[in-house]
């Protein structure tokens, strides 16, 4: 395939030109094996809370590391690399233009693996940097930048050679691009080199926070405002609120960093900013929920008979509830009991699975069969799949979201430490058993692909 | 403008970050710029030195293959001392770090929830312009307790029995072992569980009230289960009080405990022994926190 770097003014591109289908599934190859990867290290972890670590004792199984690889390979590993694909798709077709470079496209991919192969090798080995979602090594975090500022060049090209108004999608991605690359220099950079104790915390909840807000988010709706209306075959039911749902979420998520360390030592008044532009963000994400369920509205059916839309609107009833949630635990009366336990923990769950996770597998088993040329092998796996994550989220949210309380009364109450853990083990076990769903239901996804694969290349 | 690619570019991209980056981030990095950031040298301090020189006395063969034998003179003795101590704490710091110990571990105090009276005296900032507070270690997740005022609390072999196998001194602890600190067995903590071990020691070693016990206010509801599970050792102390000892063994309702007297090892309030207690008021620390609390006798 040729690799066209002219402009031409008007596209005259065909598909093939556009989108390099190979490196999507490569992406998607990528992102399943580290999400596999994630999901073992998250049992290992619930594991050694309920007692059953079957590797104590031994260092490369450290259960402290291997938690720094469960975030880690879910955020870089997983939920990068299923954007990243998806993306390969979703902006040529949108821009009619295709990509800066292929081969640049090809280096960024083995770059970005190589990242991450780094990361988890250096967390592994005890190399971890103190910030939370920034474990990567320090020495990983130069590459990893140049990475992300070569993603944002490849596809920005695109977008900037573009005519013509731009679509809500491409207002989120270009965004998205040009805050991912500054994000991670902030948080990976400045509470290593240039500033210590209370300002480094205030530079790392804005970090944390950042990397959630600008990275994923607007990369999630920004697929979705493309995906949902081919596949309902109805345009997004309002311009006005698409407007104020981007704008919103422009303005108000960065300015709350913060709230990941209210009650710290970290001025008052900016605990106080942070946590009205928190409350401020759950009203403009619901403008963005009503536009979405408005697109979809008397069309309902369509959920039961088309998977993938099944997955992107489950992910925004989660996406609501855990909007819901947060417009309450940012409240410093909430903050007093669930801030440290295991509330957050079902928090982060509900949005980064139950969410984005949904999202990037909807579209998977959206694009999986034009990739493939061939239908999936196996409806009934592709609803194990959904079944068993979805349910297996929503109890283990609700499990570790309960317990949450629990932890924070019993604290608060001046209950020896020990009584808060020990009421905690049925509760762990239980998120162990919803862990073990989640991970069943992503290894029915993984059969359903080889059975497709095989199928495929029986036809060819 | 609001659709346009410079808006977006221009005024989302880059106006809004930056506007974020500097309300939420450059402006306590201004507000603390005063502080002087300590380096590791100078935050090393009688207490926590004399706990470094504990680990040499109690581990002297270990202590000397990590860090071999001080020298004669005096001066150079201190000097020496200060060197090998702050090694340690840098260590410890990344070996804190690289174990993930801050994903169960928070180092601050809140003002709220009676963390003050469960921890110390709440977090200032000051306390945290220093070298190993870089990237800060507040941390967000608690399955353990806080640890910024963990210094002096515990002995060293209580430290070390507690990394070599957590539940030999807590039961059931979720905290995972740690033997690779460690030649073999609790008594041979190699170079990492020295560090490890002066980095504990350290955090909080700078306050003036330490080190810090526990000292609350017991819930006047008894659990269920504890009750139960304790009405042999409540009966013990039964006795013990009609024996006038009661000073010893009264749950020390509205006086600082020490880490001696957790919940579950004290009288529930509606057994005979709470009744019989008449020094409710009274301070107890004295008679109940052990500065020294040795394995065996762990309060847990
Ligand atoms: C899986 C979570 C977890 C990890 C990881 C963990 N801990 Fe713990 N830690 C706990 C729990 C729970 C307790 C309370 C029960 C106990 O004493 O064992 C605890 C207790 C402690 C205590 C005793 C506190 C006291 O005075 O009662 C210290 C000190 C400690 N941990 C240090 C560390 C260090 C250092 C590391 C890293 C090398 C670490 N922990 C890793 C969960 C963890
Ligand atoms: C097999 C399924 C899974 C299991 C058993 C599991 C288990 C765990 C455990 C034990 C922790 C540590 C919690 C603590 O410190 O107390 C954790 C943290 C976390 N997990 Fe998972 N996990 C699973 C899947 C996922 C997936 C798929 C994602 C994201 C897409 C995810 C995102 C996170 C995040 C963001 C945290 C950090 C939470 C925080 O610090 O507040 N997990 N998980
Ligand atoms: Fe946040």
């Amino acid at each position: 395939m040729a690799t066209l770097t002219i402009p031409k003014t008007q596209s005259v591109y065909t598909h093939e030109e556009l989108v390099d289908e190979k490196i999507i599934k490569w992406y998607f190859a990528a992102a399943l094996t580290f999400l596999t990867t994630s999901m073992l290290a998250g049992l290992l972890v619930s594991l050694q809370l309920i007692r059953h670590n079957p590797f104590a004792g031994i260092e490369l199984f450290s259960p402290g590391r291997w938690r720094m690889v469960h975030t880690n390979a879910v955020a870089y590993g997983f939920l990068a690399n299923g954007f990243l694909g998806c993306l390969h798709w979703a902006i040529p077709r949108l821009t009619l233009q295709p990509v800066l470079d292929r081969r640049l496209s090809w280096f960024i991919f083995a770059a970005w693996q190589a990242v991450v192969g780094a990361t988890a090798a250096g967390i592994l080995l005890g190399e971890a940097q103190g910030l939370e979602w920034g474990e990567t090594p320090v020495w990983v975090d130069p590459v990893a930048q140049l990475g992300l500022m070569l993603v944002a060049l490849n596809f920005g090209t695109p977008i900037a050679r573009m005519k013509g108004p731009m679509y809500v999608t491409l207002w989120y991605f270009m965004a998205a691009f040009i805050w991912t690359p500054l994000t991670y220099a902030m948080g990976n950079f400045i509470p290593e080199y240039f500033v210590s104790g209370t300002s480094a915390g205030a530079v790392g909840g804005l970090f944390i926070h950042d990397l959630v807000g600008l990275f994923v988010t607007p990369l999630g709706w920004g697929l979705m405002y493309y995906f949902v209306p081919i596949l309902i075959k109805k345009p997004i039911w309002s311009h006005g609120l698409s407007l104020v749902g981007f704008w919103g979420l422009a303005f108000f998520y960065p300015l709350q960093g913060i709230h990941h360390f209210l009650y710290t030592p970290i001025p008052m008044f900016l605990q106080y900013g942070a946590v009205v532009s928190t409350i401020a963000v759950e009203l403009v994400v619901t403008t963005v929920i009503i536009n979405f369920f408005g697109s979809i509205w008397g069309n309902w059916s369509i959920v039961r008979t088309n998977l993938p839309v099944r997955y992107f609107y489950t992910g925004m009833v989660f996406y609501f509830l855990t909007c819901l949630q947060c417009s309450f635990q940012v409240t410093l009366t909430f903050q007093k009991i669930i801030h440290f336990s295991d509330w957050v923990v079902g928090h982060a769950h509900m949005v980064m699975f139950g969410v984005f996770s949904m999202w990037i597998m909807g579209m998977m088993i959206y694009l999986f069969p034009r990739l493939l040329k061939r239908e999936w092998a196996s409806q009934s796996l592709l609803e194990w799949h959904f079944w068993l994550s979805t349910v297996g989220l929503a109890v283990m949210a609700g499990d570790l979201i309960l317990l949450g309380l629990f932890q924070g009364w019993s604290w608060a109450a001046l209950e020896p430490w020990d009584a808060s853990t020990e009421f905690s083990v049925p509760f762990w076990a239980i998120r162990a058993i919803a862990g073990l769903a989640m991970f069943g239901g992503l290894i029915a996804l993984i059969t359903n692909i080889f059975k497709t694969l095989k199928a495929a290349s029986a036809n060819a | 403008m609001f659709e346009s690619k410079s808006g977006i570019f221009y005024i989302a991209g880059i106006g809004f970050f930056v506007l974020a980056f500097v309300s939420n981030a450059l402006v306590p990095w201004l507000m603390y710029n005063d502080i002087p950031e300590k380096t590791v040298a100078e935050l090393i301090n009688p207490n926590l030195r004399y706990q470094f020189e504990d680990l040499a006395r109690r581990y002297p063969e270990a202590f000397e293959a990590a860090y071999g034998k001080p020298p004669g003179g005096d001066a150079e003795h201190d000097v020496w001392w200060n060197e090998k101590c702050g090694d340690a704490l840098r260590v410890g710091h990344k070996i804190y770090v690289g174990e993930g110990c801050w994903h169960c571990h928070s180092q601050f105090i809140r003002p709220v929830s009676n963390e003050e009276q469960r921890w110390g005296p709440v977090s200032r900032s000051a306390e945290y312009q220093n070298e190993l507070q870089r990237p800060v270690l507040f941390g967000t997740r608690r399955v353990g307790p806080d640890l910024c005022r963990e210094g002096g609390r515990r002995s060293n072999d209580w430290h070390a029995v507690h990394f070599f196998k957590p539940d030999s001194l807590s039961q059931e602890s979720p905290m995972p072992e740690y033997p690779w600190f460690f030649d073999g067995s609790a008594d041979k903590p190699n170079a990492k569980g020295l560090a490890i071990m002066t980095y504990v020691q350290w955090l909080g070693s700078w306050q003036e009230s330490y080190p810090y016990y526990e000292a609350y206010v017991q819930s006047a509801l008894p659990k269920p289960e504890s009750v139960e599970a304790d009405a042999e050792a409540a009966e013990g102390e039964e006795d013990a009080a009609e024996e006038g000892m009661a000073e010893d063994a009264e749950p020390a309702v509205e006086t600082p405990a020490g880490d001696a007297a957790p919940a579950d090892d004290m009288p529930a309030s509606d057994t005979p022994a709470a009744e019989a207690a008449p020094a409710a008021e009274t301070p107890a620390a004295e008679g109940a926190a052990p500065a020294e609390a040795t394995p065996t006798e762990a309060p847990k």
